[in-house]
């Protein structure tokens, strides 16, 4: 499998933000192109290239938009979530930088789509760098009339709203996210039913992620086939790659599914040197670490969940010997503790507790019967709470047992920072500090 | 520290905010980082506002103002400061530049210095692993940070010395962000520095080796 640049093919052009830049490169075209099919029509094609949500879950686009029911006079929404902030995702923020246009034509495909007149980008409140381009690029589609009243002369109206969330990674949850976009606490509904359903003030929604939107435009340009001649028969289509950790050269790498992650560590310049990769998580803290012996598996949802893991956000973290595999999974824990919205008891309560307890093998302090505690913690969890915030929590814990059960029986004895001296994880150019 | 008094200029701009949305609760969110651009925090009287432009009762407001960590019931300082210390961060560097941070300030977490300069805080994953470790003043990144470029920034915040965001505008102060994040455009967008080395490395490489997508049909 190779590079395939499209989402990111014209981001050393300066002012690849802009709508000239964009609509020079063939921007727009795939909007003005679906305006002249019908709603189905464009479902029928999205359905066909197989394009698979790239938030996380991976469910299928095309279908997920046919789940609207049609002509039921409800008003239908479209909700971008662009909340990215899972631990180790980091390609949604650095595309709605570099590229905010192929969001708002997804935006407005989409919404012609599902039949939705109003479409909403949540994007998490940390960035403000990114609000402005993406505000910006909705300004630029209002002013050339391809957002707004009549769209080109279609007849098809759209609202788009670009709205800031406030700091709480449970709003990446669809259901949170629309609560919270309901002016509420963002904590999951119960589903069903589902947001295509009853979403946003209780209509139906459609929720998809900002890549997966952006991802659409292309396809309307060049066809299913296109889209299918890349990646594999289940995971078709090329995604944005964000490759970060102890490697020569961090960042982002579009490649078509299927790459290896031994491809995309060549393509990120190796390990750095003197350094032997420890472990990987090929998709955020959420899904389960990897070692060196996996570094062969295409990274496609099929391939990696059957490697007992998953693709996720396809943001692979490289860890390299330096590393102490306790201290990181403790620092997760105490993420998902901080993050946990409270709704849910197991979730809320066992985030805490295992915090607690991990904290102890990080010093040196834990006991080795306290291991299956966590163990019988993570298990009562899982499974026990509205969303999956709580199914994360009870991740990273069991998967590094798996490869590294050793070095958490060594903790009962020796602290993570005298097996593993932080001075040696870091990357600072020791000369230079 | 005193705060601020909401206006009737603001209550007009709040009112503008709710006109947004098909239903005006959504503006909530927006609207609370309004006020806090105006009070440097969400205060009572900020809460009582949000809740009556909406029709709400202050219970209700307050209970989504507590939710959210970027809402502070404590006034900040003129800059917010924040080092990611989730775990890639941390281990790549997250955790000294912290000490150092507290160190040299003599603060903590959630805490501001006697100055009113500075607010510090711990923060979870910025979304920007590929520049790791990395740090946030008023919510602008500063990529790739280490300690003697964290010396550097303090020090010139400290006399007012421009600092650029690695992604984001020149420095001013957490209320103009906080506008931002209220819905109010700036129009700095173009103040950004250009794509760095993390967001263009698969281009080069795909450049490079001659790597390309497939041709499609559509235009280029």
């Amino acid at each position: 499998m190779a590079l395939t640049p499209i989402l990111t093919a014209h981001w050393d052009d300066p002012k690849s933000f802009e709508i000239e830049s964009y609509k020079k490169h063939g921007g727009y075209v795939a909007l003005k192109n679906s305006l002249k099919l019908t709603p189905d029509e464009v479902i029928g094609i999205v359905k066909d290239s197989g394009l698979r949500g790239r938030g996380g879950a991976g469910f299928p686009t095309g279908m997920k938009w046919s789940f609207v029911p049609q002509n039921d006079g409800k008003p239908h929404y479209l909700v971008v979530n662009a909340d990215e902030s899972e631990p180790g995702a980091c390609k949604d923020i650095p595309l709605m930088l570099a590229n905010p246009h192929a969001l708002v034509e997804g935006i407005a495909i989409a919404s012609y789509a599902i039949r939705a007149n109003h479409a909403f980008i949540y994007i998490r409140g940390e960035v403000p760098h990114v609000i402005r381009r993406v505000m910006n690029a909705v300004e630029q589609a209002y002013a050339e009339g391809l957002l707004g009243k009549n769209i080109q002369g279609s007849g098809f109206n759209l609202e788009v709203v670009v709205h800031a969330g406030a700091g709480a990674y449970i709003c990446g949850e669809e259901t949170a996210l629309l609560d919270s976009l309901e002016g509420r606490r963002g904590q999951p509904r119960l589903k069903p039913p589902f947001p295509a359903v009853a979403g946003l003030y209780a209509s139906p929604t459609v929720v998809n992620n900002a890549e997966t939107l952006a991802s659409v435009p292309s396809i309307i340009l060049n066809g299913a086939d296109w889209f299918k001649s890349m990646g594999t028969e289940k995971s078709p289509g090329f995604k944005l790659f964000a490759v970060s950790g102890h490697v020569n050269r961090p960042g982002i790498f579009e490649a078509a599914l299927g790459t290896t992650m031994s491809e995309l560590l060549d393509y990120a310049g190796g390990m750095r040197k003197g350094s032997k990769l420890k472990f990987w998580i090929p998709g955020g803290s959420s899904v389960p670490m990897l070692t060196p012996d996996h570094i062969d598996i295409p990274m496609t949802y099929e391939d990696l969940a059957a490697a007992g893991t998953m693709l996720g956000t396809g943001t692979p973290m490289m860890f390299d010997h330096t590393t102490s595999v306790v201290k990181a999974v403790t620092r997760w824990l105490e993420f998902y503790k901080h993050e946990s919205c409270g709704k849910c008891t197991p979730c809320r309560e066992g985030t805490y507790w295992i915090t607690g307890v991990l904290e102890k093998f990080e010093h040196g302090k834990g006991k080795e019967e306290e291991l299956e505690v966590i163990n019988d913690v993570c298990g009562q969890i899982a499974g026990r709470s509205f969303c999956a915030l709580g199914d994360a929590a009870a991740t990273p814990f069991p998967g590094a047992m798996k490869y590294f059960a050793d070095e958490f029986r060594e903790a009962t004895r020796t602290s993570a920072d005298a097996s593993f001296p932080p001075s040696a994880t870091t990357i600072f150019d020791k000369a230079g500090v | 520290m005193s705060v601020k008094a909401i206006t009737e200029e603001d209550i007009k701009t709040l009112e503008t905010l709710a006109a947004k949305y098909p239903e005006r609760r959504s503006a909530l969110l927006p609207m609370l980082h309004y006020v806090q651009s105006i009070q440097g925090m969400v205060s009572p009287a900020g809460i009582q506002v949000c809740a009556k432009v909406l029709d709400l009762t202050p219970a209700e407001v307050a209970a989504v103002a507590t939710f959210y960590t970027m809402y502070k019931r404590f006034p900040m300082g003129k800059h917010h400061i924040g080092v990611c210390v989730n775990t890639l961060c941390a281990l790549l560097g997250g955790d000294d530049l912290w000490k150092e941070l507290t160190d040299t300030l003599g603060i903590g977490h959630d805490e501001t210095t006697a100055d009113g300069l500075f607010t510090l805080e711990r923060i979870e994953c910025q979304a920007a692993c590929t520049v790791a470790p990395v740090m946030t003043v008023n919510w602008e990144f500063m990529d790739s940070m280490n300690p003697t470029l964290l010396r550097d920034l303090i020090d010139k915040l400290k006399i007012g010395a421009p600092v650029q965001s690695t992604r984001g505008v020149q420095i001013t102060s957490i209320s103009d962000s906080q506008r931002v994040l209220a819905g109010i455009n700036d129009g700095k967008y173009q103040e950004s520095p250009l794509a760095d080395d993390s967001m263009l490395a698969g281009l080069r490489v795909a450049k490079e080796r001659k790597m390309s997508a497939p041709a499609g049909k559509g235009a280029k």
